[in-house]
């Protein structure tokens, strides 16, 4: 029978055309059914806007200091109090805030597209390019990150947050790429890819447009968890001074900052440490939703 | 068998020697120690600097692969080099070591520990209000940073206190300076300053691993084999434990070598903050310092640390699924 006689007997039949969703509403519409992953957007756009839109509601930028008001509790004049050098909490803390969006989300997105690029030329070619790109990924798991991160400390100073981004993603990719890698070894042996290899598409064209695409649901969590785990990182090391720089603030150099004084004026500690955490939270009930969203096995009864 | 091993083995050790080759290269170049005798008053003439710093190994004058093969020939007998303070790395080390390990131990055992059996639970009575609360607690802790969640235990810590008659825990150090007293007194004085740094090392631990175990267990609690083995007339604890916990603690394993390098981390914003002078204590310092010497040393510990996990989490598997042995 061919396609058309299928069609015909499908009419015969008196089988009404389904229209078929398309894969995004699939995933769109499951991920909002759960109340996790409702929650979780909600809190991750309240956040944004807050970090992006916030600083235009206040008077006080982030570099201001008001000498009349040293470590002032909440006010009319200060919302959220003032720092012991009279810098206006909410001003520095959404400023940190935006940083440590940006920071988080750029890791990410790099870290996970190396993890895809190194981990799916290992599954295609295997041999020694297989060998050579694994080892190097023991190796960086094996290195301490947050000690290599802070030994090149001084050099994300001076607005070369960039390259602070850079390496934070640098040590983000290396499980993911081992996941890559075995899913692309399972790939390879799919007849689409054989039929694209012996029409004799280029290997570097099977990566991109046949390998890559087909682990997008794995890479998109992926990206969405590792960017909590950016956040957390950059913060660590911003608290200890190794992050992002002075006069630049982060969330890490505020807690920091605001933990000396946590005691007695507890202003200084929890708006910004509070934040963090519906931050973090945010990005994990959306990364842990979306997983089970793609995930067609999952079971769907919350 | 053996020879798999071996290669294996081999492998560790040419990935703990590129590392630490790396980081004392990295911190070589990246950090500055004469920074240390600058802004002095009176100023320290540069012939004594250089002099100072030569002996260390530490000159910037000095080209840098000089410097490395100085170092590299001190470690292959097994010395990491002199402090900039001038103690010899290996004795400060030495006495940080214990330190350190007895804290990663107890919270290790006991994170892990109670993190599985709490997922194991929350599986068996999936939906349950235990379920839900260790879910949403888990969340919760998963996005508290180990930095905040220390700080904010020291500072529920210092409000409980205020309400005590007593401190009950204490929230910096190992031990109370000029304790005496009794044995009792010391264990009991020892414990109290234990308690806050384990919390913060663990919490983190008990929510991943319970996240974690709980999946596993959903798993398997389906499979055919469980309802066989009760069938077969096992009492559903029996099943349970000996059938379902063992086979979802295979995944967990495979996955303690992945925590166990975060751990460290931990483990070092644990101790600084704590005020404990273990390794991940004067990690942060000797980069305050411009410590070459000690970062590469760290570094070595922390790769050694890294692999011995992980060869761990092989020798567990290989215990815990008898396919791996047979194979």
């Amino acid at each position: 029978m061919s396609i058309a006689d299928e069609e015909h007997a499908e009419e015969l039949a008196g089988v009404e055309k389904i229209g078929t969703p398309s894969r995004l509403k699939v995933v769109a519409g499951r991920f909002f059914r759960s109340g996790q992953g409702r929650i979780g957007f909600a809190l991750l756009v309240a956040m944004f806007l807050l970090a992006f839109a916030g600083p235009h509601l206040n008077k006080w930028s982030y570099t201001d200091k008001d000498f009349s008001a040293f470590l002032a509790p909440p006010s009319a004049e200060h919302w959220w109090g003032t720092l012991q050098t009279g810098a206006d909490v909410y001003a520095v803390t959404l400023r940190g805030m935006q940083k440590s969006l940006i920071v988080g989300l750029l890791a990410a997105v790099v870290g996970t597209g190396l993890a895809a690029v190194v981990g799916a030329f290992a599954g295609y070619f295997l041999g020694w390019t297989d060998r050579t790109l694994m080892w190097v990924t023991d190796l960086l798991l094996v290195l301490p990150a947050f000690l290599i991160l802070a030994i090149m400390s001084p050099l994300f100073a001076e607005g070369q947050w960039l390259l602070f981004v850079l390496m934070l993603a640098l040590f983000l990719w290396m499980v993911t790429s081992k996941i890559v890698r075995s899913m692309t070894i399972s790939l390879k042996e799919r007849e689409f890819i054989h039929a694209a290899r012996f029409m004799g598409v280029h290997p570097m064209k099977i990566i991109f447009r046949h390998v890559i695409p087909n682990l997008s649901s794995l890479l998109i969590v992926d990206a969405t968890l590792n960017v909590s785990a950016a956040i957390l990182t950059e913060t660590s090391l911003s608290y200890f001074g190794f992050g992002i720089q002075p006069p630049d603030v982060s969330m890490g150099s505020l807690i920091a900052d605001g933990a000396k004084t946590a005691v007695y004026a507890p202003w200084t500690f929890w708006f910004c440490a509070g934040l963090l955490i519906v931050t973090v939270l945010a990005v994990n009930l959306v990364g842990d939703s979306l997983r089970d969203a793609f995930d067609p096995t999952a079971r769907r009864n919350r | 068998m053996a020879g798999f091993l071996f290669r294996r083995l081999l492998n560790y050790v040419v990935l703990i020697v590129v590392a630490t080759s790396l980081a004392y290269m990295l911190a070589a170049g990246a950090l500055n120690p004469r920074a240390n005798y600058e802004g002095r008053n009176p100023p320290i003439p540069p012939a004594v600097v250089d002099a100072r710093l030569t002996e260390l190994n530490l000159n910037d004058k000095t080209p840098l692969f000089e410097r490395y093969l100085t170092w590299a020939g001190g470690v292959a007998h097994g010395d990491f080099g002199t402090m900039v303070t001038g103690g010899p790395v290996n004795e400060d080390l030495a006495r940080r070591l214990g330190v350190t390990l007895r804290l990663i131990t107890i919270g290790l055992v006991l994170g892990s520990v109670t993190g599985v059996l709490v997922g194991a639970y929350a599986a068996v009575r999936q939906y349950g209000a235990f379920d839900r609360v260790s879910t949403g607690a888990s969340f919760f802790v998963l996005a508290i940073p180990t930095v905040v969640l220390a700080n904010m235990l020291i500072i529920a810590a210092v409000w409980v206190n205020g309400l005590l008659p007593q401190p009950i825990v204490y929230v910096s150090g190992e031990f109370s300076a000029g304790s005496t007293g009794g044995f009792w007194a010391q264990a009991v004085d020892r414990v109290q300053h234990l308690i806050l740094p384990t919390i913060s090392l663990s919490l983190g631990l008990i929510a991943v691993y319970s996240r974690y175990q709980r999946n596993m267990m959903l798993d398997v609690l389906g499979a055919d084999f469980i309802r066989t083995a009760m069938a077969k007339g096992l009492r559903r604890r029996t099943a349970l434990i000996k059938h379902a916990l063992r086979t979802a603690l295979i995944p967990a394993v495979t996955y303690f070598a992945f925590t166990f390098g975060a751990l460290l981390v931990g483990t070092t914003f644990t101790e600084k903050i704590f005020g404990w002078h273990g390794m991940g204590e004067q990690l942060v310092n000797s980069i305050y310092t411009n410590d070459v010497n000690s970062v590469a040393a760290i570094s070595c510990f922390a790769a050694f640390a890294v692999l011995v996990a992980s060869l761990a989490s092989d020798v567990l598997h290989a215990v815990l699924d008898p396919r791996v042995r047979v194979g």
